[in-house]
């Protein structure tokens, strides 16, 4: 039998779905740890890069920020904060999180950035506040990059949390890391499969929801009224 | 009455985008501004609504100083429309419309249907209403962008350039109905233009800038071209030369009037009137021509 038969055996065996070790309670724990990782890095991310980009200051900073956060390799850092705070779910957390920093503070200020200077002065001249051109006018249309960034977020994110496994019980990376001890490849390369599916899933998910959150009138996409192609002499009295 | 005390403004980066200016814009007339591309004339339109505060001097609305008053209720006091319309690409032509009136309290009913009327007041089809602005025609949406300055029956009402996107068939028709809702309205018209034609078409007072917002020449279009202050206001308003420049001719019986080209104008109906300033007549319908 091959290694690749063998790990969709190793997926389908019933023995693998009972105990602390079942496969639908890595997958809680994977998509439960990845999802805390994204809200705090969005809680970090989101207000930093609305901030910035409403206000047009410290952009250069937070792209050097964000080049060198990325740089970063997690494995390390995720090593140096474990012998700093011990074995446990911590230092998977601050080392996720801080990869997945960067690209929601790029999609939060980009989606401003994006947005018409025009139409942000417009609102102002009307009369809106700040907060209410942050909340009418900057949220709704800066929503779809926002979305790409919390996007590419969640799949790094998805995929690097088997590195959890490293320093913690937990999520879909033990079965890595106990194939690799136990030279059980079928299981390695089984729980591989798992979290490519899962990283598959949440990326359709998210097609799904950035075409969502593109506000109508923006869009172009049909569905919408069709275009008028006459002059305003057709439509004006 | 708007008035600008000695107004100066200096930019960040050291342009000096208007110096000492001063001027009184009178109530229920129309000033349009003109003048080209760094006349400083937009900043002067602005510093109306404190979108731009001035370095040193003052701007007083009916006396009181705007410096004291907090921008953002100033702002939805003040009708604004600008080039490109401005509208929010995320909302219907009718939530752009009640846009300032909700920002200011006015339930949301009452909101939608002052909106709807707007709509009529500014020659809209209703059926437009629930359309984004990305499907409208660009003059269309100039329309809405007045529509929405309206909203909130402001006694003031600041444009910039709102004709200056839009080809010049569609800028007459603009200009022929900003020229029909002055007549009903009767606000406090501000206006900026780079196009003369457009301003001795709209202008009860008629300002013309050099660079730097200083003041060439103040006065109605007849005064501007009957009396020009300089050569550089001549030129401006075309006081020297082709179609502004006109004379009689006999021809059989009757009068012709004559372009400096030789190009036919008009007819003269009855004898011209020594003392009586023909300048504001003289122009006839220049929007309509669409010269450019």
């Amino acid at each position: 039998m091959n290694l690749f038969a063998s790990a969709i055996a190793w997926i389908l065996d019933p023995a693998n779905y009972v105990g602390l070790n079942a496969i639908p309670l890595r997958i809680g724990q994977h998509l439960v740890f990845s999802l805390v990782t994204l809200v705090f890095a969005s809680a970090i991310a989101i207000p930093l890069g609305y901030l910035i980009g409403h206000t047009g200051r410290g952009r250069g900073l937070a792209v050097t920020t964000s080049g060198g956060l990325r740089a970063i390799p997690t494995l390390g850092l995720l090593t140096l904060v474990a012998l700093w705070v011990g074995i446990g779910v911590v230092a998977p957390y601050v080392a996720l999180t801080v990869l997945a920093i960067p690209p929601i503070l790029a999609g939060a200020y980009t989606g401003f950035e994006a947005i018409d200077r025009r139409t942000i002065d417009a609102a102002r001249a009307v009369g809106m506040s700040e907060l209410q051109i942050v909340r009418k006018v900057e949220l709704p249309l800066g929503l779809p990059l926002l979305i790409g960034g919390l996007r590419s977020a969640t799949l790094q994110v998805i995929a690097t949390a088997t590195l959890a496994a490293y320093v913690a019980d937990l999520g879909l990376g033990r079965y890595l890391f106990s194939g690799l001890k136990t030279r059980d490849y079928a299981e390695m390369l089984g729980g591989s499969i798992l979290v490519i599916l899962l990283a598959l899933a949440l990326e359709g998910i998210f097609a799904l929801i950035q075409r969502f959150v593109v506000p109508r009138g923006v869009s172009g996409r049909p569905g919408t009224a069709p275009k008028l192609r006459t002059g305003s002499s057709a439509a004006a009295r | 009455m708007i008035e600008f005390r000695s107004v100066s403004k200096r930019f960040p980066d050291g342009t000096l985008a208007v110096q000492d200016f001063s001027l009184v814009l009178p109530s229920h007339k129309t000033t349009v501004l003109v003048g080209s591309s760094g006349s400083g004339k937009t900043t002067l339109l602005r510093m109306i609504n404190r979108m731009v505060d001035p370095t040193s001097g003052s701007v007083e609305i009916d006396g009181e100083d705007i410096a004291s008053l907090p921008p953002v209720k100033l702002r939805r006091g003040i009708g604004y429309v600008m080039q490109n319309s401005g509208l929010l690409p995320h909302r219907t032509v009718l939530d752009n419309v009640a846009t300032v009136p909700l920002l200011r309290g006015t339930p949301k009913r009452q909101a939608r249907a002052d909106a709807l009327a707007m709509l009529d007041t500014v020659g809209l089809d209703r059926a437009l209403a629930d359309r984004y602005p990305s499907q409208l025609s660009g003059g269309q949406q100039q329309r809405v962008g007045v529509a929405r300055g309206l909203a909130v029956n402001p006694n003031i009402l600041l444009m910039d350039e709102p004709f200056g996107a839009v080809d010049p068939i569609v800028r007459a028709e603009l200009q022929q109905e900003l020229v029909r809702l002055q007549k009903e309205l009767d606000k406090t018209v501000v206006f900026v233009t780079h196009d003369i034609e457009e301003a001795f078409l709209l202008g009860d007072q008629i300002v013309i800038l050099r660079e730097g917002g200083r003041i060439a020449q103040v006065g109605s279009p007849a005064d501007l071209l009957a009396r020009p202050a300089d050569d550089f206001v001549a030129s401006f308003v075309g006081a020297d030369r082709g179609r502004r420049v006109l004379h009689v001719e006999r021809h059989g019986d009757g009068n012709v009037v004559v372009d400096s080209d030789g190009r036919l104008a008009g007819v003269l109906n009855g004898e011209p009137v020594a003392g009586t300033s023909a300048g504001s007549s003289a122009g006839s319908t220049p929007g309509a021509e669409g010269d450019r």
